[in-house]
């Protein structure tokens, strides 16, 4: 048939109703490097969970269309047939062993015994092994990328980029092995070490292995790849050839326009000039949203935005102001030093956040609407509490009116106050949480992900809120989101983060290749905002 | 109860999720308990002013559990913690020579600062623990009850209705009759319904029981209560809403000891006797049992399944034992039946410890 080592035809997934991709098609020859890119939920995960055959894909009833590995259709029902097919995969994590060697590690679970008296009594299991074969083997593997280090060291202790390449050893040492997925490989690594990396990645093509090279990093892909396919909300936008097409371009097919949430008026009219907070250097340890030095200015009145892809660091800013994740750095609020790290103080400066994880930190979920209201005031400024001596009982009565009230204003959907905010649907537990922000009386409100997992009507609902907060009373709001179009849709101004820094800053109708370009971090969108 | 069972069998889904599995079962187990021994001529009012006995007897103990689930440290299977702080401070007021209602109220007196000391000790331990809590709890009870045989054997008390009859060291029954302690509570205000043989109900044991329900339900209904709640269902969410969460784990586990040390004054008084040694040593998993078959789960639970399980929990152990005693007469059965019965219930509450799901 085809030369194609693999093609995906008109594949599609949906999960509960819910289609996550829509009729793919992506064809990989020999030795060709094919890139993926698309942003947070465009499907790329869950393109390679289909090609692995992992359990969720299956569990959730199948996918749609067909997988072709060299002409012939393949049925991956596990991963451990996407491995007999020759399909390997190099995670974003590694997946090592620390105290075993270089050797053990890669030749796990595929090991060269040997019999001995034991095993011919008691079965192969207890073969010895023979490490002077498997040594041999890991040595060729590791020669085919250029490693000129010992198979015999522990992985404990080796540097990051080591690592990286002994799971692409692993991988390649495996028999028959035809197409390789790179997940995010560079992610973890230096530049120097990453540099190395797409070197090794080229020449594993050279050999004739197929490769699908999952990035957001556009200046690698133009660097690296044969071709490109950008996907974009479940659905497959283009491919690509790279030599027809520019960064700038795949930029903009990223981002591209989504349902257009509609900016309802000109610039705002509440900022001012006055900075109401600076935030200089600041550092936060939030697990896969690492920041490593912001430097912010928010104006009194004004919508700011902040944007950029998953794990790039914008949610970790928020959290880290609010002392959820541990954080240093230099923050000026209100004219007063804010000390990080302590929750109490930040609610207390006048801060008051919404977190992105709604189910998490956000809400009780078994309790009350009007407890999950009043529950921080409560805490904090001792609103909604009776004294009796040294005591402080709840005020059942106030809490019930300012619920009730807050039901009203907020148009929050329920059966009454006392209902559980667990059987709300998304988009009222997201009022809810607004409520509780709000009961705070906050100066500054912020914002993360506030339209994540809920219907698009809530999500216009939601942005309308805190357009009317910011336009009636006055409050500035920094909204944390991964959807540009409704940063867009409200903001005075965009910050990008990426890789934990600030990375620009744009007007909410600034070009899309302009945002895709910022949000991937490619070293020249100084000359991008020109083209 | 028994209405609430026989109505249990009609709108029969929906009841069992409201009630809870586990509380219904053994329910019903209960009931066909009390009926078989109807048949067999025991006398229902003996059956249940024991009932009524022991549930008093062991409330508090069992109301103990309340504070450390509902912090998020779990059922507080370190309960001997608190008991052994009861029991110290009950041989303590007899050495100091007290009687009667005085002698009560001194234990208690000693009990309560005592018991906060203690527990806040070990809520330090628990926040150093975090995620194994039942585990470490459990084996902090069994060792202090060790550490405690020896400090009793030790301790120069001098008072001779406390110590053996030769050598040195507290007795392993000490008997509160000799203090004028013994059934003080239950016999303030009693009084008898249906005659001579009827329904005795101990009005002042009921009633300490019933202050305690109370202040435990208040004090969750208060500002430091409800922060220690939200810490115990959602962590994540209370730290993000400025609570300290390790102090408050700490406040819940001092409540929980002070409770079990009040607990057991009160068990030891309705019982007649303080026994000191190795008795404290399986306190903690009658009152697990007890609160887990009243619908509590490991991260939720309310006064009304204290009061709930309490009830079902020792109307079973008190109707199984005359029910065996009748059914297999004249062997060691019933004995054998007792030790089944009641750890086989405490075993199956636990099955039903869930992490933190309803």
């Amino acid at each position: 048939m085809s030369d194609n080592l693999l093609s995906l035809k008109h594949v599609s997934k949906e999960y509960s109703g819910n289609r996550v991709l829509k009729d793919i098609n992506i064809e990989l020859k020999k030795g060709e490097i094919h890139a993926l890119i698309g942003e947070n939920g465009a499907g790329k995960s869950t393109l390679m969970n289909i090609l692995f055959g992992m359990p969720v894909i299956h569990t959730t009833g199948g996918f749609e269309g067909k997988i072709e590995i060299d002409g012939q259709e393949a049925h991956i029902k596990s991963p451990h047939d996407a491995m007999n097919y020759g399909i390997g995969m190099v995670h974003q994590e590694f997946m090592l062993i620390p105290g075993f060697t270089i050797t053990e590690n890669i030749k796990l679970n595929r090991e060269i015994t040997r019999q001995n008296p034991v095993s011919t009594v008691f079965g192969k299991r207890l073969e010895s092994l023979d490490f002077k074969a498997m040594n041999e083997d890991a040595r060729r593997a590791l020669d085919t990328l250029d490693m000129n280090i010992d198979e015999y060291l522990p992985v404990a202790g080796l540097p990051v980029g080591h690592m990286q390449f002994i799971e692409i050893a692993r991988e390649i040492d495996k028999t028959g092995i035809k197409i390789l997925v790179f997940d995010e490989p560079t992610a973890v690594l230096a530049e120097s070490e990453a540099k190395n990396l797409l070197d090794a990645i080229r020449k594993l093509s050279q050999k004739g292995i197929g490769i699908l090279f999952i990035s957001h990093r556009l200046d690698e892909i133009v660097d690296v790849a044969d071709k490109v396919t950008v996907l974009r909300d479940g659905e497959h936008v283009a491919t690509k050839d790279i030599k027809d097409t520019n960064k700038f371009e795949i930029a903009q097919l990223m981002v591209g326009r989504k349902i257009s949430i509609d900016r309802s008026e000109g610039p705002n009219k509440n900022s001012s000039d006055e900075i109401i907070l600076s935030i200089k250097d600041l550092n936060v340890a939030m697990p896969g949203e690492r920041v490593k030095g912001i430097n912010l200015e928010v104006k009194k009145g004004e919508i700011v935005g902040i944007g950029g892809l998953a794990g790039q660091g914008k949610l970790g800013l928020a959290n880290g102001l609010m002392g959820i994740y541990p954080s240093s750095g230099e923050i000026t609020f209100n004219e007063k030093t804010l000390s990080l790290n302590d929750p109490e103080a930040a609610i207390k400066s006048g801060l008051a956040f919404v977190s992105e994880d709604r189910k998490g930190i956000g809400l009780l979920l078994d309790e009350s609407i009007e407890l999950n209201i009043a529950f921080s005031a409560m805490q904090i400024n001792n609103d909604f509490l009776n004294k009796l001596g040294p005591f402080r009982f709840r005020d059942s009565g106030k809490i019930r009116s300012h619920a009730d009230k807050m039901i009203k204003d907020l148009d929050i959907r329920c059966t009454s106050p006392l209902q559980r905010v667990g059987r709300l649907s998304g988009g009222n537990q997201q009022k809810v949480c607004v409520a509780r922000a709000l009961t705070l009386n906050p100066t500054l409100l912020m914002v993360s992900e506030p339209t994540r997992g809920i219907d698009i009507g809530a999500k216009k609902l939601v942005l309308d809120l805190l357009k009317q907060l910011n336009t009636e009373y006055g409050m500035t709001i920094v909204m944390t989101s991964s959807e540009l179009a409704e940063l867009r849709a409200i903001s005075d101004r965009i910050v990008i983060v990426c890789e934990g820094k600030v990375e620009g800053v744009l007007p909410p109708d600034a070009p899309d290749a302009e945002f895709g370009l910022m949000m991937s971090g490619s070293k020249s969108h100084a000359e991008g905002s020109e083209a | 109860m028994v209405e609430m069972k026989e109505k249990g069998k009609f709108s029969f889904k929906e009841t069992v999720n409201k009630i809870g599995l586990p509380t219904l079962i053994i329910g019903v187990f209960w009931l066909i308990l009390i009926i078989t021994g109807g048949f067999l001529g025991i006398s229902m009012s003996t059956l249940l002013s024991d009932t009524l006995k022991r549930a008093g007897m062991n409330g508090i103990l069992v109301l103990a559990m309340v504070p450390s689930i509902q912090s998020g440290t779990g059922p507080n299977f370190a309960l001997p913690v608190g008991v052994v702080c009861g029991l110290f401070s009950l041989v303590c007021s007899i050495e100091l020579g007290f009687t009667g209602v005085t002698w009560l109220l001194m234990s208690m007196a000693f009990a309560i600062p005592l018991a906060a000391v203690v527990g806040f000790l070990y809520g330090k331990l628990l926040n150093a623990v975090k995620g194994s809590e039942m585990t470490i709890a459990t084996y902090t009870g069994f060792s202090i009850v060790a550490a405690m045989c020896l400090a009793w054997l030790m301790i120069p008390f001098k008072n001779p209705k406390m110590g053996w009859f030769i050598g040195t060291g507290l007795r392993e029954t000490i008997q509160l009759d000799a203090v004028g302690g013994a059934q003080i509570l239950n016999n303030f205000w009693k009084f008898t319904i249906g005659g001579e043989k009827g329904i005795i109900i101990p009005t002042g044991m009921l009633l300490v029981f019933g202050v305690c329900c109370f202040i435990v339900w208040l004090y969750f209904r208060s500002k430091s209560g409800i922060a220690i709640s939200a810490g115990g269902i959602n962590p994540r969410f209370a730290q993000a809403s400025g609570i300290e969460i390790d102090n408050n784990r700490i406040k819940a586990n001092i409540l929980s000891t002070v409770l079990g040390a009040i607990g057991i004054i009160v068990y030891s008084q309705g019982y007649g006797y303080a026994q000191l040694y190795s008795a404290p040593l399986m306190m903690a998993f009658p009152a697990v049992a007890a609160i887990l078959i009243g619908g509590a789960t490991a991260s939720r639970a309310k006064v009304s399944h204290v009061i709930i399980g309490v009830i079902i929990f020792q109307g079973l152990l008190t109707t199984a034992l005359p029910v065996a005693n009748q059914l297999f007469e004249g062997t060691d059965l019933s004995e054998i039946l007792r030790m089944i019965i009641q750890n086989g219930i405490i075993l199956y509450a636990l099955t039903q410890v869930k992490g933190g799901g309803k």
